[in-house]
């Protein structure tokens, strides 16, 4: 018999480690080689410290109920204290609405319902008559509660002065004027650096590059200071109207960007046919080219909000009580110190923008899959 | 078929004539308002007042300034330095922090990944000036008070006072450990420059990161160790317990602590996404063929992967870059001395020079963001793909 040939049968391998099971599952995932392992333990060594503890120190060491801050601190309590929620409870009017005059309060509180509704109408992409939607949200909404949070009497609504609002109040106010200013002029700004008439490109390029390349600290500092300068005579600006310009034009760089970038992906074949149809200049813009590039540019447009809602924290530092500044007056309530207060009061904090934040990430999130699951087709 | 396109012409000159003049009559108002009411407040126009003498004291200097000799120009450019230095470190910080998460999240192991997403979310869903306090009060609440400072292995003291740290002093004659940390860097330049040339003409292949590490740690560390020996040697000023407070030493405010690290964990998270964006759109296959290649994994990310990820990692990363320069200006709050605190607070409040101190530190933010953007744009004509 030839020298190449087996006389032999091979003997059988070993099966194969187990890849199918949750025995697979756990060694493809967790085990799949030894710095993997290494990195696993790692990881479930510190979850395994850092969980409990902040479990502990939100949920079961924490204080619920209490007057003041006695019922916080260790050494009254007789006990490990962990977070002090009865702080938050006692001062969660406060926080939501600062000095508004609380027999008012439903004033806020309808406008916050108006809010919603513009929101939704928005937001919501199969919603019946979104072009009402945006004469309301863009429109009628902000006169609306304009009226609602400082008054009219001859509605019979007693005003209330803006130095009295505050708390998440200001901050949603600060947001929302933000986006109501921003998103048209964005689009104009957007359209002008497009333009094919130099004047408006430069003036369009320079405007929003003088936006973008400054921190926004430094124009809520010129708001507050020049703001009246420049105006003629005695008029005053008011307070929470400085940073609210300031705000309103830097964030309208800002989305002038993101707006640019969804006409660029507009083809020009789409307004090149537009014109062969017979649309005008602002009419195709409107009917052919603005509704594709919005549509493009939703999620960035979401994105900018987000982070234009984040930055309304930066009014605090120039005197406005939104969130943060009514979060830190309360903290520093002399009834309500105890050692884990700040880190109770920061905690929710973070609890509520990131709640905002994240869930307006997830409906960016969302279109940004919907625009992708159109494209495939 | 001319006539519609005269009148397009027509209009578009009309409406740019009239849009020159709106803004001339607005910024002429504007001017004439400013001057108008500047005058009646007795406050003379102009940078004379950069030269008076400033008179208040800031809490850390990069330069020698001292309250009762030194002017508003010297405050302007310590807040300049201040600004600049804990924009230096963020990025360094945040550029370090993001591309480890950033790959964490493309891990084979999903625990690493998971815990990266969750890095991410969580500190891109929540400002920054509210993480900015939670560093400066509520992590200082937790350490120890300045007169029990922690010891760290007896080198250096924490406490909520700040950090201190061992001061080697340059001066003398151990200005040569720095110069050889430079001389360092120029050589790693001419290693890489070799590098290049090698790649480029066919001649084998020139190693270049582990003899830079070597040649950057070295030489100041043989120049350490040469003083020594020849009796100079570096001196090393310990801080120490005193009666009252840490003494000696390099003190590091905690206002600066806190700012670098929210600065940074909260650039990472979004230089993190940048680093997965940009991982992710290399096409599977350069990975695959890498492999089939002969490469490991480690080869094939080094030398396949992540040269072509840099394309779509550099300009946003950039913008992320400006962003932590801008960001800084945040230090206002916790009361860093930055350029902001110092100049548009403090230097504003004293001079009442308004319009000249908002427009210094705006044309200096805009100076930074644009020499940033073209050293950013050079880098990236550079590694942008040469399409052939």
């Amino acid at each position: 018999m030839a020298d190449y040939l087996r006389s032999d049968l091979v003997a059988p391998r070993a099966p194969p480690a187990a890849v199918g099971g949750p025995l697979g599952w756990l060694r493809r995932n967790l085990f799949s080689s030894l710095g993997n392992t290494v990195t696993t333990l790692l990881i479930l060594g510190f979850l395994a410290w850092a969980l409990p503890a902040a479990i502990r120190f939100l949920v079961i060491d924490a204080v619920w109920t209490g007057a003041s801050g006695d019922a916080c601190r260790p050494d009254v309590a007789g006990r490990p204290v962990g977070a002090c929620w009865a702080f938050i409870a006692d001062k969660i009017n406060y926080l939501a609405y600062g000095s508004y005059p609380a027999p008012e309060r439903w004033r806020p509180n309808l406008a916050f319902a108006l809010l919603a509704l513009a929101a939704g109408w928005m937001l919501w992409l199969e919603a019946p008559r979104r072009d009402l939607g945006a004469i309301f949200a863009f429109l009628a909404f902000p006169v609306s509660a304009y009226l609602l949070l400082s008054g009219a009497p001859s509605l019979g609504l007693a005003p209330v002065a803006t130095g009295l609002w505050g708390g998440f109040l200001v901050t949603i106010v600060v947001a929302v004027v933000g986006i109501v200013v921003s998103l048209p002029l964005g689009i104009l700004l957007a359209l002008g650096r497009r333009s094919t008439m130099p004047v408006v490109r430069v003036l369009s390029t320079a405007f929003i590059e003088f936006w973008r390349g400054v921190p926004l600290i430094t124009v809520l500092f010129m708001a507050n200071v020049m703001l009246p300068l420049f105006l003629p005579g005695d008029i005053t600006v008011d307070r929470l109207l400085r940073p609210l310009v300031g705000i309103a034009l830097f964030a309208s760089a800002y989305m002038a960007e993101v707006v640019r970038g969804g006409l660029q992906t507009v083809p020009k074949g789409q307004a090149e046919a537009a014109a062969a149809l017979g649309l005008g200049h602002a009419q195709s813009l409107r009917l052919v080219v603005l509704p594709q590039a919005l549509k493009v540019a939703l999620p960035g447009i979401v994105n900018t909000i987000i982070g234009l809602f984040k930055d309304t924290t930066l009014v605090s530092i120039v005197g406005i009580s939104d969130f943060i500044r009514v979060l830190e007056a309360s903290r520093a309530d002399p009834r309500w110190s105890a050692p884990t207060i700040p880190a109770t009061a920061y905690a929710f904090a973070a609890l509520v923008y990131f709640s905002v934040c994240f869930g307006m990430a997830r409906y960016a999130g969302f279109i940004e899959r919907r625009l992708a699951a159109g494209d495939r087709r | 078929m001319t006539e519609p396109r005269r009148a397009i012409g027509l209009r578009a000159v009309a409406l740019q004539t009239l849009l020159v003049l709106a803004v001339a009559v607005l910024v002429y108002g504007a001017a004439t308002n400013a001057a108008q009411k500047l005058a009646k407040q007795g406050i003379v126009a102009g940078f004379g007042f950069l030269s008076r003498n400033a008179g208040f004291d800031i809490s850390q200097r990069l330069i020698p300034y001292a309250a009762a000799t030194s002017t508003y120009l010297d405050a302007f450019l310590v807040g300049l330095f201040n600004t600049l230095l804990a924009a230096a470190l963020g990025i360094v910080l945040a550029t370090l922090i993001g591309f480890a998460v950033g790959i964490a999240r493309l891990s084979p192991n999903l625990l690493a990944r998971g815990l990266a997403s969750a890095y991410v979310e969580a500190i891109r869903n929540v400002p920054l000036l509210l993480q900015l306090l939670v560093w400066y009060v509520a992590v200082r609440v937790a350490l120890p008070p300045a007169e029990a400072p922690a010891s760290l292995g007896g080198a250096a003291f924490v406490s909520q006072r700040g950090l201190v740290l061992p001061r080697p002093d340059f001066s003398g004659a151990a200005w040569l450990v720095p110069l050889a940390f430079l001389a360092g860097i120029v050589a790693v330049g001419m290693v890489r420059r070799r590098a290049r040339i090698a790649a480029e003409t066919g001649r084998p292949p020139v190693r270049v990161w582990l003899p830079g590490l070597v040649l950057v740690l070295l030489l100041p560390g043989l120049a350490w160790i040469g003083l020594g020996l020849a009796g100079h040697p570096v001196a090393l000023h310990w801080p120490a317990r005193g009666p009252y407070d840490v003494e000696g030493g390099l003190p590091i405010l905690p206002e600066f602590a806190a700012l670098v690290m929210g600065l940074s964990t909260y650039t990472a998270a979004f230089i993190a996404e940048i680093v997965r964006a940009g991982l992710s759109s290399v096409a599977r296959g350069q990975g695959e063929a890498a492999s089939a290649l002969g490469l490991s994994r480690g080869q094939a990310l080094r030398l396949v992967v992540i040269p072509q990820a840099l394309r779509a990692i550099v300009p946003p990363l950039t913008s992320q870059y400006l962003n932590v320069t801008k960001n800084s200006s945040l230090a206002v709050l916790i009361g860093y001395p930055d350029l902001v605190h110092v100049f548009m607070g403090t230097v504003l409040n004293q001079t009442n020079q308004a319009v000249e101190v908002v427009a210094i530190t705006m044309a200096v933010y805009l100076a930074l963001s644009l020499a940033t953007a073209f050293l950013m744009n050079l880098y990236n004509r550079r590694v942008t793909m040469v399409e052939r």
